[in-house]
């Protein structure tokens, strides 16, 4: 963070050849990603607002919608509590096993999504070991975003919370601050930026999570099936318009998304290093 | 408010931290804990805030005794090294922090918040967060903040180490000038020793864990306690196998009773000063200092023939270039 | 806390090695001899290769650009780089179709034309694979560029030394270990694609079925054995990225 200012006034503006590459570079990106991107946009508002609007309010669209939306702000209400208390114990902790820690937090983010919905499916699945089964019930929903997303708020927060210094907390306590005010009132406040960038990512990739509920959830209308899946429904009915409108809103969402993340992002930086 | 240091002992492992150590340090005193980094002055600091616990000996301020105080409950004002500010705070924030856990009634914490930022010149900057100071101004901060709680006794580990030349002498002098405001006990950690004899009014010197000396600065110049002492305070040099001051070492072209013939082997000049390397007859390097006009009094150059005494025999004399 | 990484982690994913080899070797080795899943197997490497390569060389200049030039839009396109982390996959192969459709794409009917198939063949997957892996190396070479600095560069080219050989010399082996780890992600992310790649692969057996399109059509033909050992295989290659990384990392890195 402050590398970048210090960095900033020796930065120049583009040669040539950085402006070639620069050239070339969003070319790739205009036809990879953003042309591609306002296709969606195009074809959802193609006919106009009251058929957007009537995709998007279709009573099964609609319910994909909610439950997606509902379990997305959960599973991300449950990461922002575990994961900084994931992040807390691997940074303040000195325990042995905590390198295995390390690589099972990263396991959900590297762990093919159809392979993530199997092995959920062979623990909580009708033939895993405990007899129960979450299978074709809207808590499969909430098993796998919870799966999905695990890394993201721990990943956040680690960083931040290991920039704290120790001095910091033992000026508040000399001070005359019990732990837990040090925590409430230290710790949390420094934390904030990066538990919202976390929380944010980890709402985002749940609203557009797909390949781990293939198999996991049974996509039932109305009770199982999420966004995602409805508009896949969509594409292989044909129905690239309704399929298009689906994908516009996740894609407002994804934008707000990295609003946000800029916004808080440029926040921090603000605060520095001092 | 007093500091009654008794029998501390401080292991980390296997290393010593601090060996029986006892200090009695007196109210309303500025003292510098001196000595070389690793020589545990700093711990001993930490111990008496309770950032840090002893494995035995007792501490007792203010005649409480404070042993085994958890560090929140002994309402002593620590400034860190490097200002640990509260970054998500503004600089009226911080300064308020202590006063808002004691749960003082708001109208007070502003006006306390108010004397404080006036004391260290930085109200104009109440609302800035610590990111928009220079270290300097942290560091001000910083002692607003540990003075706002009016602590029983100050402590300071390091206050100007992280600071470039110029601002630590400005802030060196200011804290000194700050002492004989508030006049709170005092204590600061420090190895600069030009930075303990020019603030302190009494100095601890401590080394591998133990105390070596503890004195006024004068004392501890001119009759320090071992060579240690002696060659942490100031330059030294070796005279007959004697440690004595460069500027102790008087230098005469004519022989008198004591005194060792040499050569001079380089004559320097740094400033107002000119540093003289006399190789004796016995094979010794010696180092003298002396102003220039006694240099170019007795025309020293390269090969010269000198003798050489120490004048240590008379060391209440003010001298000069002390420091 | 353990508990929970056991419960939701750690026994799943060990449970795909627990019920591939139940019956023993046979199920892995009997997978390994269909050739349909070899061709699938084959099209995934290929594929994660390809878009690797493509990231990596896209990722490590858009870093360069980033940090050591100024230009207009540099904000937005930061921001807009890191758009495919958060949108959906599904989304990401619909907005190739809409583009890269043959039928009524927006430049397939064309492509198609020239004779360049996008779409429900090699190169859409290729297309889906990169943009959902695309801000991965950027998002690890930026923050080391940052910290390096320029003050090497500028004692190189005083030295003497052109722009290429300033890269090759002083800033390449100064990022390597975040361009190492970038790639190692990419890598894992690539090999493990599947909502994008279902939609525009067309999911043609032995042709352009995916080794992650394998497992759902092995398990929704209910041949769970067959599903479970090809999952292996794919969390075994992404174990390995990520304790590679952790390996690789330096510590305090974090």
């Amino acid at each position: 963070m402050t590398a970048v200012a210090v960095a900033a006034p020796r930065r120049s503006t583009l040669t040539r050849s950085a402006g070639l590459g620069l050239g070339v570079a969003m070319l790739w990106f205009s036809l990879l990603v953003l042309i591609p991107l306002l296709a969606i946009i195009v074809t959802a508002s193609q006919g106009g607002w009251p058929a957007f609007w009537a995709a998007i309010t279709n009573e099964q669209t609609a319910a994909a919608i909610r439950l997606t939306v509902m379990h997305a702000f959960l599973v991300t209400a449950v990461n922002v509590v575990m994961g900084t208390v994931i992040a807390w114990v691997l940074v303040r902790d000195r325990f042995w096993g905590r390198s295995v820690l390390e690589v099972l937090i990263d396991i959900p983010f590297a762990l093919p999504t159809i392979v993530a919905g199997l092995v959920l499916l062979a623990l909580y699945g009708s033939d895993g070991p405990f007899g129960i089964s979450v299978a074709n019930r809207s808590s499969a929903v909430f098993l796998a975003f919870l799966f999905v997303t695990l890394p993201f708020v721990v990943r956040a927060v680690q960083p931040v919370l290991e920039e704290i210094e120790v001095e910091v907390e033992e000026a508040a306590v000399s001070l005359g601050a019990s732990r837990f005010t040090v925590l409430r009132r230290i710790i949390l406040p420094s934390l904030a930026p990066a538990i919202i960038a976390g929380a944010t990512l980890s709402f985002a990739r749940a609203m557009g999570e797909y390949g781990s509920l293939v198999l996991l959830s049974g996509n039932l209308p109305f009770q199982t099936e999420v966004t995602s899946v409805r508009m896949l429904g969509s594409i292989e009915n044909d129905n690239l318009p309704g399929a298009a409108a689906i994908a516009a809103v996740l894609l407002v969402i994804a934008l707000a998304v990295i609003v946000t993340l800029d916004v808080v992002q440029r926040k921090v930086s603000g605060r520095g290093r001092g | 408010m007093s500091i009654e240091v008794k029998g501390i002992n401080k292991r980390f492992g296997d290393f010593v931290a601090l060996d029986n150590v006892d200090v009695s340090i007196p109210t309303g005193r500025l003292t510098a804990l001196l000595g070389p980094s690793g020589g545990g002055k700093s711990t001993l600091l930490r111990i008496i805030a309770g950032l840090e616990t002893t494995d035995s000996g007792s501490i007792a301020i203010g005649g409480v005794e404070a042993t085994r105080l958890p560090a929140q409950k002994r309402n002593v004002g620590f400034v860190f090294q490097h200002y640990a500010a509260f970054k998500h705070m503004s600089v009226a924030k911080n300064v308020a922090f202590g006063l808002e856990i004691r749960k003082r009634p708001k109208d007070e914490i502003r006006a306390r918040v108010d004397e404080m930022l006036d004391l260290v010149h930085l109200r104009q900057f109440a609302h800035r967060l610590p990111s928009q100071l220079s270290g300097g101004q942290r560091q001000r901060m910083a002692l607003a903040r540990a003075l706002a709680i009016e602590p029983n006794v100050l402590l300071l580990d390091e206050p100007f180490g992280a600071l470039d030349a110029k601002v630590r002498k400005e802030l060196r002098d200011w804290l000194r000038r700050l002492h004989d405001e508030v006049h709170v006990t005092t204590v600061f950690v420090t190895h600069d020793q030009e930075e303990a004899l020019e603030v302190a009014d009494e100095i601890v010197v401590i080394n591998e864990g133990r105390v070596e000396q503890i004195g006024s600065p004068d004392e501890l110049y001119d009759t320090p306690a071992n060579d240690f002492v002696m060659s942490f305070l100031g330059p030294t040099t070796r005279l007959d196998g004697q440690l004595v001051r460069p500027h102790d070492v008087e230098v005469t072209t004519a022989h008198s009773p004591g005194s060792i013939p040499g050569t001079v082997r380089r004559a320097l000049r740094v400033g107002f000063e000119v540093r003289v390397t006399v190789l004796t007859d016995g094979g010794e390097s010696v180092v003298a200092t002396m102003t220039r006009a006694t240099a170019r009094g007795l025309d020293l150059g390269e090969g010269s023939r000198v003798w050489l005494r120490s004048d240590c025999l008379a060391p209440d004399v003010p001298e000069p270039l002390a420091g | 806390m353990v508990a929970y990484l056991f419960l939701l982690v750690a026994w799943p994913v060990s449970l795909v090695a627990i019920n591939t080899f139940a019956d023993g070797p046979g199920v892995l080795l009997g997978v390994l001899a269909d050739p349909d899943i070899i061709v699938a197997l084959r099209l995934t490497v290929v594929v994660a290769l390809v878009a690797v390569l493509v990231n990596t060389v896209f990722g490590v200049g858009v870093s360069l650009l980033l940090v050591r030039y100024e230009f207009p839009g540099k904000r937005v396109l930061s921001a807009l780089i890191d758009l495919p982390l958060s949108v959906s996959p599904v989304v990401v192969g619909l907005a190739l179709v809409l583009v890269y459709g043959g039928r009524s794409g927006w430049f397939g009917p064309a492509l198609e034309g020239a004779g360049v198939q996008v779409i429900f063949a090699t190169p859409g997957i290729i297309l889906a694979t990169a943009f959902v892996a695309l801000p991965l190396v950027i998002r690890e070479v930026v923050p080391v560029l940052e910290e390096i600095g320029t003050e090497q560069e500028q004692a190189a080219r005083s030295l003497g030394a052109g722009a290429v050989q300033t890269f090759r010399r002083i800033t390449l082996p100064a990022i390597k270990w975040g361009v190492v780890y970038g790639v190692v992600l990419s890598l894992a992310r690539s090999l493990g694609e599947f909502g994008a790649v279902k939609v525009v692969s067309g999911n043609i057996s032995g042709s352009t079925r995916t080794a992650t399109l394998v497992v759902e059509e092995q398990y929704l033909n209910f041949n769970q054995p067959g599903a479970y050992a090809v999952a292996f295989l794919l969390a075994m290659v992404s174990v390995a990225c990520i304790v590679v990384v952790a390996a690789i990392r330096p510590r305090g890195n974090r």
